[in-house]
């Protein structure tokens, strides 16, 4: 009786397993529980009305879509060359290109003045020959989420290419297809979910950035200033104007993860 | 035995941190300070750690906010040294010190990489449109100062960024990727060798006043009281004369 | 005209040395245990891997030749290649998958369209071009990847254990499917198996290879007849009568008659296995329904059995202990009774 009880109630999840699975639940998910109970409800809507909310929020969707396009453009194939291609020295180039997982966002912001900042390698280099300055643009901002957000994605990728099975591209050579025409009509569309995955973690990972944009994009209404940014600011000088910011940004994502999700990795998935 | 090895290790590592502290003989003070103030209160620090055997000082440097929402949410501390009035009273309000004392002012300064190779002379160059300019957030205490004294000197400027402490926008100035920025002369002043500071006859318009207080809870209070007694007397004074701070 | 191959490939252990040559509208089988070099041997003429030294030629044109550092793509060659398991790719619809080569050759939509649903009807696939893969059955799919490799009339048809990976009976009806397209096709052929049926059903040649090494080549019936090695004795035994069924019995081209345990029409062979052929000096009386006269035409030891080629109406080959070999008394030209039991033979479509 009691046997079956314990069956039921644990929907046939072992106990070793349902018990850290629900503190994890329940790690992952109070923290944002403790945002809805502090937020000030009551000045709610004059906090998102203040100036510059809403350039913040739309700058974020707009520079973290921007992101997750070049992560996409460029990682793919960067995760195809480790996959799958046999060139020299791949372990040591898989384990460069993730370097920007571990490497704090601050110090990436760092990094990338000292390439295409004003003084920089590529960026002086710019600056002399076109009159172009990247550092404290809008530009600068999708460049600091790339930086950040793209081995989310090639690490992705790269797992679905290992997954997927090689011999189809084998089947595809045989058919006369060489191995771009390989790439574009039977591999991709074979790893289609999982670049759907990365692609998502890229852009939520690119939306919450903080570290290496405020240090390489600076901070400027409008132009630089993505919600992340204005939710540091705000907790400079009113924590409740960063809670009720952090909820937006929250509630957006939300919604968006949850579209994406019914839209595209739904019908990827089946 | 094997697997209890890990467990042991656990249950030492815990006892090791429970006992640290319930040594008498050797105490810990512990400072919430500004982050500008950093360099002149680990000089006192180690001072006082002389002349207390057996007394250890340690710091937690942040923004002046940040410190004050720490102490607000129950962080332990014996003493709290703000940069900014606003946020002692934050600590104040609470009741969690009272009687602050105003120890040292602090005012704005033009840093410009070293040889000034965009030619800044004085708060009029901020409103030049070619010249890139950082100044601080109006959310933190070097902006505010920056928005007053702007105002007062009645110069529009056309800032590139509004970095979110002193400190990133003196980065910014030693990379070379600003021209100009509006920082704290102490904060110019610590980095003689990367950047060089033009002054700002208006200065006085904006004077940012530091404070510290001895904390009501505090673990310590005697070794507390002796740390603002240093940062008073005419040691402590002229550390602060050192790293460029005004007397109030 | 046609494939020649001289191919040497380390891979790993094992030496893989195999020299192979197909005519034109030729079906060569490769037949081996796996492990024994086949697949590599496959491999390697699709431009999938590099030999280490030799040449392949198809149609005069040096596909490999590693002397003088050709290598042609795979996807350069003119072949059409089908895997073990059917391999289509399972984003196309299956219309898509058979005009998948025309495509990436150059053929525009609607024609490659086109061919692809005449080549599913005549795999008898009509209709189903709009299917996804994962609709179709095992069979179903191995006869749309049949397809998809013959739609671009290439030189070379390559196949890698096309039948294996599909249970028995489905096995029967793609193996006449592929028998029918394989006698139409002008092309090489060069059909990868570990199954001898397959071998001797499908191919007008029998290499059999075992570490990397050919052991023995020939017609299907001479390979079966005179097996050099004690593998090949075990692995090829079996004698393929081909005739046509009707009822409970299959009448021979050869003029035989063979009683089976299920109703057959058509086309057919009637397939018996050598251990399952008794054989007798007067006519045995009894149950079995199969009873031939034949004369002893050789006679072969390997290990403990002895292995009997017979010739008559019925040429079958038998396996029987070295002891009952002598009890028999038996010498090349002796007459002896066969006998099979009727639910022994096997019958395939042809």
């Amino acid at each position: 009786m009691s046997r079956r009880d314990g069956e039921r109630t644990g929907a046939g999840v072992p106990l070793p397993l349902m018990v850290p699975a629900a503190l994890a639940v329940a790690f992952l998910v109070l923290p944002l529980a403790g945002l809805l109970v502090r937020a000030p409800w009551s000045g709610l809507g004059a906090q998102l009305t203040a100036p510059g909310v809403g350039s913040a929020l739309r700058l974020s969707l707009v520079s973290a879509t921007a992101a997750t396009a070049v992560s996409l453009v460029l990682g793919v194939p960067l995760a195809w060359v480790l996959a799958r291609s046999r060139i020299r020295g791949r372990a040591v180039l898989r384990a460069l290109v993730t370097v920007p997982l571990v490497l704090p966002p601050v110090v990436g912001g760092v990094a990338l003045f000292l390439v295409l900042g004003r003084q920089g390698v590529v960026g002086s280099w710019l600056d002399e020959t076109f009159g172009v300055t990247i550092p404290f643009t809008t530009t600068a901002v999708v460049i600091a989420q790339t930086f950040v957000a793209m081995p989310f994605l090639v690490v992705s990728v790269e797992g679905a290419l290992r997954a997927a099975d090689a011999r189809f591209e084998d089947v595809a050579a045989t058919l006369g297809a060489d191995r771009w025409t390989t790439f574009r009509r039977v591999t991709l569309p074979m790893v289609a979910p999982g670049v759907a995955a990365g692609a998502v973690l890229c852009w939520a990972r690119a939306l919450g950035e903080f570290g290496a944009t405020i240090t390489f994009a600076g901070n400027f209404p409008g132009t630089t200033q993505t919600m992340p940014v204005a939710v540091y600011l705000a907790l400079q000088r009113e924590p409740e104007a960063a809670v009720a910011l952090s909820l937006v940004l929250l509630a957006v994502s939300l919604a968006t993860l949850l579209l994406l999700r019914d839209r595209w990795l739904g019908r990827a998935a089946a | 035995m094997r697997r209890q090895a890990p467990l042991a290790l656990l249950g030492c590592a815990l006892l090791l941190v429970g006992c640290g502290g319930s040594d008498g003989r050797s105490s810990t003070l512990t400072v919430f300070t500004a982050a500008s103030l950093t360099d002149v209160f680990a000089q006192l620090g180690e001072e006082l750690e002389e002349q207390r055997p057996g007394l250890d000082v340690r710091f937690t440097v942040a923004g002046s906010s940040t410190l004050a929402a720490q102490l607000v949410q129950g962080a332990p501390a014996d003493v709290f040294a703000s940069a900014d009035e606003r946020q002692m009273a934050v600590v104040t309000d609470e009741g969690l010190a009272d009687d602050p004392t105003v120890f040292a002012a602090n005012v704005l300064t033009i840093a410009v990489p070293e040889g000034n190779p965009a030619g800044v002379t004085g708060l009029a160059d901020l409103a030049r449109e070619e010249l890139a300019v950082a100044l601080c957030a109006p959310e933190v205490p070097c902006g505010a100062a920056a928005e007053r004294l702007l105002v007062t000197a009645g110069v529009e400027a056309r800032p590139d960024t509004f970095e979110a402490d002193a400190r990133a926008a003196l980065t910014k100035v030693e990379l070379g990727e600003v021209d100009a920025a509006l920082v704290y002369v102490t904060d110019a002043a610590g980095r003689p060798d990367a950047v060089d500071a033009v002054e700002i006859p208006q200065a006085d318009a904006a004077v940012n006043e530091y404070s510290v207080a001895v904390l009501t809870d505090a673990p310590d209070p005697d070794a507390a009281r002796a740390f603002v007694e240093l940062l008073l007397s005419a040691d402590g004074r002229r550390l602060l004369a050192d790293a460029g701070f005004r007397q109030p | 005209m046609s494939l020649a191959a001289q191919v040497r490939v380390q891979r790993g252990m094992l030496h893989v040395e195999l020299d192979v040559e197909v005519a034109d509208g030729e079906v060569l089988a490769v037949l081996g245990p796996n492990g024994a070099g086949k697949s590599t041997l496959i491999r390697v003429l699709a431009g999938l891997l590099a030999p280490d030294a030799g040449r392949v030629e198809v149609d005069g044109v040096p596909w490999d030749d590693v002397a003088r550092s050709v290598h042609l793509a795979p996807h350069r060659r003119p072949l059409g290649m089908v895997f073990q398991d059917a391999l289509l790719f399972p984003h196309l619809s299956v219309a898509d998958n058979v005009a998948f080569g025309l495509r990436t050759r150059g053929t525009a939509r609607a024609a490659a369209r086109a061919a692809a649903e005449r080549w599913l009807a005549r795999v008898e696939l009509d209709g189903l071009g709009g299917r996804r893969p994962a609709e179709l059955s095992g069979g179903q799919a191995q006869r749309a990847a049949l397809a998809r490799a013959l739609v671009g009339d290439p030189a070379l048809l390559l196949l890698d254990e096309p039948l294996s990976a599909l249970d028995a009976r489905t096995r029967l009806t793609v193996r006449a499917v592929l028998r029918r397209h394989l006698a139409a096709f002008a092309g090489s052929t060069v059909l990868v198996t570990h199954d001898p049926v397959d071998a001797m059903a499908l191919a007008d040649r029998v290499v059999v290879v075992e570490e990397g090494r050919v052991v023995q080549a020939g017609t299907p019936v001479e390979v079966s007849r005179r097996p050099r090695t004690d593998y090949v004795a075990r692995l090829v035994g079996l004698s393929l009568l081909p005739g046509t069924g009707k009822g409970r019995s299959v009448r021979l081209d050869g003029g035989g008659e063979v009683a089976v345990a299920d109703e057959v029409a058509g086309p057919v062979f009637a397939a018996v296995r050598p251990e399952t052929v008794a054989l007798y000096l007067a006519r045995p009386e009894g149950s079995p329904r199969n009873v031939w006269p034949l004369r002893l035409a050789g006679a072969v030891p390997h290990g403990t059995t002895v292995r009997c080629e017979l010739e008559g109406a019925v040429p079958l080959v038998a396996d029987v202990t070295a002891t009952a070999f002598a009890e028999l008394g038996l010498a090349p030209g002796a007459e002896v009774w066969a006998a099979v039991k009727a639910s022994e033979v096997a019958v395939y479509a042809r």
